[in-house]
């Protein structure tokens, strides 16, 4: 057994750009130009950029949702994109997807038992302990109440319905889990909340991560590695902290000096004064 | 721009090409055969034979075709020799009825039809707008649902029993309008548009109803939409943030749809033609249809086909006028 | 002159319903400085683009306004439609979030940019208008600003519509720019373009800002006097340096936890986590 997981080599995903009508041009759009990565085992890779940079594409061509148009994609030492019958169908329940918005991701009529027990029951695959036990067991993990298993999305705030999302990626015992923009619609207390989520299930079961994001202090969070895509291209991996404190690429640079921030010495001045005030509280008690 | 027509035009004699085989197939591959109709009673085989040689049916399907698509652009010749007849284009063949020549019933026929459907959408057009603007400024006040009332009887009421009704009210018990009879315009103008009067308003009631949901419909979702509420920051009057920002945008729809039903309706109003005893379209291909009458039928299909179409095209050209994100390709 | 430009005293904003008012803005109180920058922040429902809309007076049907709202000592609450259409885009403009659904996709960018100009100023030609347009888009750095102005939104980038935006603001010299979330529907280097811009634009004009947000580090750089809001309720409201610094109501510390830091990994929120389970 290997260190990594996933391999992409050299993938390339080009579009047909129709011209409209019978005598259109029409062109191609390369949405993803030579991309390698790998994603190691229990890490988390996060693939960051703006939009158009072409990392959602790049997601959805390594969850096999969409074809490549060269390249190769090796997962636990199979190729993704040769996998037929039984081996594909095993693939599909050890890579899942973590979408941005939550409730157009959940089916808004079906109870939350049936969403979470919904990839076993595609697969054919018997629920351990009964549905409900199994659901109730999954929310319990995503720190929702098991007593909720029949209420519906719509009944849920977004954290919550994103919590959802996670148990169900969780039903299968997957190795990857791409999240593609998991946590970007998500109000900062909240979002806050389900990177902890994230991370303390990476600890519990080791799986990896393919983080796709665009808020890189989010990225900085939760990241092993990272990936940062321009144009289609990657410009630089490495690292969390060699990337972040010591950027290579002129782009990446760019990135990250226009990311806001609230000044370092305010946040500084606050821990203090949050400390002192922890003191007066203990010295009154 | 010029691309852009160009494409249009040839999708456009594409659909009409499909339309045309279509149309061939379901009339003179699939229907009997209509030279036992012409026969008629005392027939013999030898007699079929010779006038299935001479519509042409006994050739393979592709000929045949082939010769009324040439029929179309060039015209064509039936029979041989002295029997021989000259069909000019473009030539839709011969009545079985009346033996007079389609294209010409058709020439005929058209201005009627013509008149029936534009002063019909006129007044629909007209109601139809208007109604809707009025529901969508007082949205939910008694206006609004008294009219959504309206529409909604409007839209009810089927074609022939609007026609016999207003009919019955309108001339036999009121007498208010003399009993329909045909008088070209130039003869006595009056007479000609009372005559008309009672069309146009049956046609155009079922659509004015149509019009005015979708015109309330579309004013009201515009005027949700962020860029009224910019022009309203921007301390624009409500005259102006309506005229500008939200008439433009909810009426261009409208123009798509009329186009395609304003082309639809040219090509004759089956009930109401027949009803009111307009010598229209519409009429003709009722009649055909009752005596079977294969060429005219087919004639009468192909001319509302080729207006939908080209009604389509008119209505996309339009569209690229209207809608610079059309008009405009994008440039950032 | 006062150096107060925009007091605000008991703003309340409700929706009556069938179960009584729901408030969405409740008794809100905040002053703005003449040219300064204040910033209300909030996550979603705090009803912080409610407090914007109920300055412009241009609130969503059915709802209701109490309370007192001072522009340069005028009593905005106490207006009638006409005189407060004086206001709006002249003297107070507001700039939105999705700049491409706030612009019309039937007009050109100059004619939308020259239109405040044309409503409020009388004998406007055509000429002066476009001229006007241009203006305003070389103050918002648009490049070839003459050709650029008789194109359509949909031709523009997502960073250069939102500079379509603020052009529109500009032609009538502001004292007050309201931004709601300006820049949440931009990429990053896009939104530090954008914030650039503002403050360019505040230095030049001495316009006060009212940045509505829910990042607050967007806020952080921005902003010199901020308010917290939460489901309509004033958390608390300072300078930025106090609020960052020493921030009193237990929800702003818990924001403040919850913001990631580019800078650093910090054991992500301690505070959180026994929240999170």
């Amino acid at each position: 057994m290997t260190d990594t997981l996933l391999r992409a080599r050299n993938l390339v995903k080009e579009f047909t750009v129709s011209g409209g009508g019978l005598l259109g041009r029409s062109g191609r759009f390369r949405a993803v130009d030579d991309v390698s990565l790998d994603v190691r085992r229990g890490e988390t890779l996060a693939l960051v950029g703006e939009s158009g940079s072409g990392k959602s594409t790049t997601a959805r061509l390594i969850a096999r949702l969409i074809d490549t148009t060269s390249g190769t994609i090796e997962f636990d030492g199979r190729e993704v994109h040769a996998l037929t019958g039984k081996a594909l169908h095993a693939f599909r329940s050890e890579v899942q997807m973590v979408f941005q918005d939550p409730y157009s991701s959940l089916n808004p009529k079906h109870t939350v038992e049936r969403i979470v027990t919904a990839p076993l029951v595609y697969q054919r695959r018997p629920i351990p302990g009964g549905a409900r036990a199994f659901a109730g067991a999954l929310m319990e993990r995503v720190g929702l109440d098991p007593d909720h298993a029949g209420r519906f999305p719509a009944q849920f705030s977004g954290g919550q319905a994103q919590r959802i999302g996670i148990a169900r990626a969780l039903a299968v015992s997957p190795k990857l889990i791409i999240a593609d923009e998991a946590v970007s619609a998500l109000d900062v207390s909240v979002q806050a909340q389900v990177i902890n989520l994230l991370r303390r299930l990476q600890e519990e079961e080791g799986f990896s991560y393919l983080f796709i994001a665009h808020d890189l202090a989010v990225v900085r969070q939760i990241a092993t590695r990272v990936a940062v895509m321009n144009g289609g291209r990657i410009v630089e991996t490495g690292d969390r902290d060699t990337v972040f404190d010591a950027p290579q690429d002129p782009y990446t640079r760019r990135l990250l000096a226009a990311v806001p921030r609230i000044r370092p010495e305010w946040d500084a001045a606050r821990r203090r004064n949050e400390q002192a005030r922890r003191e007066r509280e203990e010295a009154e008690l | 721009m010029i691309r852009f027509v160009a494409n249009r035009v040839l999708g456009m004699l594409v659909v009409l090409f499909l339309v045309c085989l279509f149309t061939f197939v379901i009339f003179f591959v699939l229907s009997p055969d209509p030279a036992v109709q012409i026969c008629g009673k005392n027939c013999t085989p030898e007699a079929i034979d010779r006038i299935r040689a001479n519509l042409g049916v006994d050739r393979p399907f592709w000929t045949q075709f082939g010769t009324f698509l040439a029929g179309l652009f060039a015209g064509r010749t039936y029979g041989t020799g002295a029997n021989a007849i000259e069909c000019a284009a473009p030539c839709l063949g011969y009545s079985f009825q009346s033996s007079q020549a389609v294209t010409d019933m058709i020439v005929q026929r058209l201005p009627v039809s013509a008149t029936v459907a534009v002063g019909a959408a006129v007044l629909w057009l007209l109601a139809g707008v208007a109604g809707g603007l009025l529901s969508a400024v007082r949205e939910g006040k008694f206006a609004d649902r008294f009219i959504a009332g309206l529409t909604l009887t409007g839209m009810s009421i089927p074609n022939y029993v609007l026609a016999l009704s207003l009919q019955f009210v309108l001339v036999v018990t009121l007498g208010w309008l003399p009993f329909p009879q045909a008088v070209p315009f130039s003869e006595d103008p009056l007479q000609w548009f009372q005559n008309f009067l009672m069309p146009w308003i049956v046609l155009a009631i079922g659509m004015a109803a149509v019009y005015t949901r979708l015109t309330r419909a579309n004013v009201i979702e515009t005027l949700q939409e962020n860029y009224v509420r910019t022009a309203r920051a921007k301390g624009l009057s409500p005259g102006l943030v309506w005229r500008r920002h939200a008439l433009r945008p909810a009426l261009t729809p409208i123009v798509t749809i009329f186009g395609m039903d304003f082309a639809g309706l040219l090509g004759g109003a089956l009930i109401t033609e027949t009803v009111f005893g307009l010598n229209g379209i519409g009429k003709m291909a009722a009649d055909s249809i009752t005596k079977n009458d294969q060429p005219v039928i087919m004639g009468v299909t192909l001319l509302a086909a080729f207006l939908v179409v080209v009604g389509n095209m008119v209505v996309d050209l339009l569209y690229t006028a209207i809608d610079p994100r059309v008009r405009v390709g994008s440039t950032a | 002159m006062t150096d107060t430009l925009l007091r605000v005293r008991g703003l309340t904003v409700s929706f009556p319903s069938a179960n009584g008012p729901g408030e969405v803005v409740k008794t809100l109180d905040f002053d703005l400085a003449r040219g300064g920058a204040l910033g209300i922040v909030g996550e979603s429902g705090s009803g912080k683009s409610m407090t914007s809309l109920a300055i412009m007076g241009l609130l969503p049907k059915g709802a209701e306004r109490t309370g007192s709202i001072e522009f340069d000592g005028a009593e905005l609450t106490a207006l009638p439609e006409r005189a407060m259409r004086s206001y709006r885009g002249d003297r107070i403009a507001m700039i939105f979030q999705d700049p491409l659904s706030s612009l019309n996709p039937y007009y050109t960018v100059g004619t939308q940019i020259a239109e405040a100009y044309r409503s409020h100023r009388s004998g406007v030609t055509r000429r002066q208008a476009r001229a006007v347009a241009i203006e305003a888009m070389e103050r918002v750095h648009i490049a070839d600003a003459a050709r650029r102005v008789d194109h359509y939104p949909h031709q523009f980038s997502g960073g250069m519509r939102q500079r379509v935006m603020i052009a529109m603001t500009l032609s009538m010299e502001p004292e007050l720019i309201i931004a709601d979330e300006p820049t949440t529907a931009l990429d990053v280097t896009v939104q530090a373009q954008i914030l650039d811009l503002l403050a360019e634009i505040r230095a030049d004009t001495g316009a006060g800002l009212i940045l509505i947000t829910h990042d607050l580090a967007v806020v952080s750089e921005v902003a010199d006097h901020i308010v917290v809001m939460r489901d309509g309720d004033l958390v608390e409201q300072g300078t930025a340096e106090r609020i960052f610094t020493d921030p009193q109501a237990p929800y702003t510390r818990m924001l403040l936890d919850a913001v990631p830091r580019i800078d650093d990994e910090i054991g992500l929120l301690r505070t959180l986590t026994e929240e999170a389970r």
